[in-house]
């Protein structure tokens, strides 16, 4: 009996379910992807190989509105990530670093409403709000809208950082009559950055990503690229829609990628 | 509540010490004011009386939970009987989200346990990997299905060429279709917390049981499942809660008869129905279903108790 050899770890049609599971996960996005370079006015018929939708969404009809579409959502993204990352580093500095106060509990809750409450919810609320306020839905609207939800987004990640270093580098800089200012801005603050970084990413895309609340408290004329996209679809699924998600597509994958190595790179010195 | 581990020593706490409320004050004024007021303000707005064309006139009115619950005919003169309009959406919502949940766990849980149980270099890349569809922008991945699914889509197409159905399966437009989506949409969101688990299981365990004479699959039922349990609840919320007031995917991929709960609210404000005491009250009964199953959550990790 003693040499019975049986791996405890293995089940029969794991390995199998794992496979499919990939496959069911990628493989629309492929042939999404197969199907941009369609050389065919039909989405269904496949008329060989060709670019003319990528020239198509460059040079096309529709161009115009959605190069305008994704400068927005870049700007808008890059405001609301960059806001979010900075409120939510003074946020784990409170929550890690100050040893409790009092309401911390409650600002963990509140750190973390964003992701609790559903998203059309939110988005409802969000547009009651301004239009009871009187602010006219805009750029404006769109930013604070998205600074909310991406909060607990560039949290998480520097949080998580931030517990894995050792108060001590702070404290032999203190000892060393730095200021608390200096033993942040010298000490911890270089010693974060790979949480700061992934956290800014994380939050960037989660606000590319946005449609529903993007929807509700955009303006007539503001269209961010989901926005656009989605207007376009509901006319029924174009090639160059095809084109244009592949190259989200892309950028989204460089962007999770990049936030990956970034914080592998940086795994704590002990 | 998972409030950070503060360390042992209180004096290595000084440095930063009496700053907390200052450094959260920002978090406050944000979140606060963009989403805590205005979920409140929204809970007013559900009993105020509609305007038409969207807004509201403020006078008090319960009529965005009467018209919710109560049918009182064509002229509001009839005795009130339940209206199951509403309620059956809702119903549909829940069990559409359920379905999706249990797909996902059907999935999510050999791949959880069979990305675990690799070694620790293999791991990180299955992980990545499973993650990756997560980042792609939800309304292209929905897309991606739409275009998948279609009566004369790829799916259909090859089935069709390769002779194993002679007639195109209907797939679009129904509920199968929405399933689908959110199944599509929130899978990742199963494998994280129950790989997670799986991670800190100890085998001990199995090779006890196994010496006990238990087979494999009684292991995994009496053995792993309790153990890994809060993972997998875990996975389940994070599919379930998102998938209920999904708007993507019942919206691309349902159509028009296969309404749910975030297209019914959307519709109060974005499409023709223009009622935003109706739709504020609608979003209010989904929070609070949201609220409770997070709320039972909250519970049942009490009971097993956080280590």
């Amino acid at each position: 009996m003693k040499n019975r050899k049986i791996d405890l770890r293995y089940f029969p049609g794991f390995s199998p379910l794992t496979w499919l599971c990939l496959f069911l996960l990628y493989a629309p996005l492929i042939i999404v992807m197969v199907y941009s370079f369609n050389d065919s006015t039909s989405i269904t018929t496949w008329g060989g190989l060709s670019l003319r939708w990528y020239s198509e969404v460059f040079y096309g009809l529709e161009a115009e509105k959605f190069k305008t579409a994704t400068l927005n959502s870049l700007v808008i993204a890059v405001v609301a990530s960059v806001t979010a990352t900075l409120i939510a580093v003074m946020a784990a500095t409170a929550m890690v670093r100050t040893g409790g106060f009092r309401g911390q509990s409650l600002s963990f809750a509140l750190i973390n409403l964003p992701l609790m409450v559903p998203e059309i919810v939110t988005a409802v609320a969000t547009l009651i709000f301004f239009s009871t306020i009187g602010f006219t839905p805009g750029y404006l609207t769109i930013v604070i809208a998205h600074i909310v939800f991406c909060i607990p987004f560039a949290y998480l990640p520097i949080a998580a950082r931030m517990q894995g270093i050792d108060r001590t580098y702070e404290q032999a800089a203190q000892d060393l009559y730095a200021t608390r200012f200096e033993a942040f801005r010298l000490v911890l603050l270089p010693l974060m950055t790979p949480g700061i970084i992934s956290g800014f990413l994380l939050a960037f895309i989660i606000s590319l990503d946005d449609f529903i609340i993007t929807n509700f408290v955009k303006g007539a004329g503001v269209e961010t690229l989901p926005t656009a996209i989605y207007g376009s679809v509901r006319r029924g699924i174009q090639p160059n829609i095809m084109a244009i998600s592949t190259l989200l597509l892309l950028v989204s994958i460089m962007f999770v990628t990049l936030s990956y190595l970034v914080g592998r790179s940086g795994e704590t010195p002990k | 509540m998972a409030a950070p581990v503060t360390s042992p020593a209180k004096s290595s706490d000084g440095i930063y010490a009496g700053l907390g409320p200052r450094l959260i004050l920002p978090t406050w004024l944000v979140i606060g004011c963009f989403l805590a007021l205005p979920i409140g303000i929204m809970l007013i707005y559900s009993f105020l009386t509609k305007e038409f064309r969207g807004g509201v006139v403020w006078e008090f009115s319960l009529a965005a939970y009467d018209q919710f619950f109560f049918n009182r005919g064509l002229f509001g003169d009839e005795a009130p009987t339940l209206e199951w309009t509403y309620i059956t959406i809702f119903w549909r919502s829940i069990w559409q989200a359920a379905l999706a949940t249990l797909l996902c766990l059907l999935i999510g849980f050999p791949t959880a346990w069979f990305i675990a149980t690799r070694d620790p270099k293999t791991r990180s890349v299955w992980l990545f990997l499973i993650t990756i569809p997560y980042w792609v922008n939800l309304l292209i991945r929905t897309i991606s299905m739409k275009f998948l699914i279609r009566d004369n889509g790829p799916i259909n197409e090859f089935l069709l060429a390769w002779g194993v159905i002679a007639e195109p399966i209907h797939m679009i437009n129904t509920d199968f279709a929405v399933m689908l989506g959110l199944f599509y949409s929130y899978l990742p969101f199963m494998v994280l917390p129950i790989y997670s688990s799986v991670e800190r299981y100890d085998f001990a365990l199995s090779e006890a049981a196994a010496d006990l004479y238990a087979s494999r699959w009684t292991t995994l039922r009496h053995v792993i499942l309790p153990v890994v349990k809060p993972g997998i609840i875990a996975g389940c919320i994070l599919v379930f809660v998102p998938s209920l007031g999904a708007f993507l995917a019942p919206n691309l991929l349902g159509g028009a008869k296969n309404f749910m709960i975030g297209s019914l609210i959307e519709e109060q404000f974005k499409g023709n129905a223009g009622n935003w005491p109706f739709g504020a009250a609608a979003s209010m009964i989904l929070l609070t279903l949201v609220m409770l199953v997070l709320l039972l959550y909250a519970r049942e990790q009490g009971k097993v108790g956080v280590k």
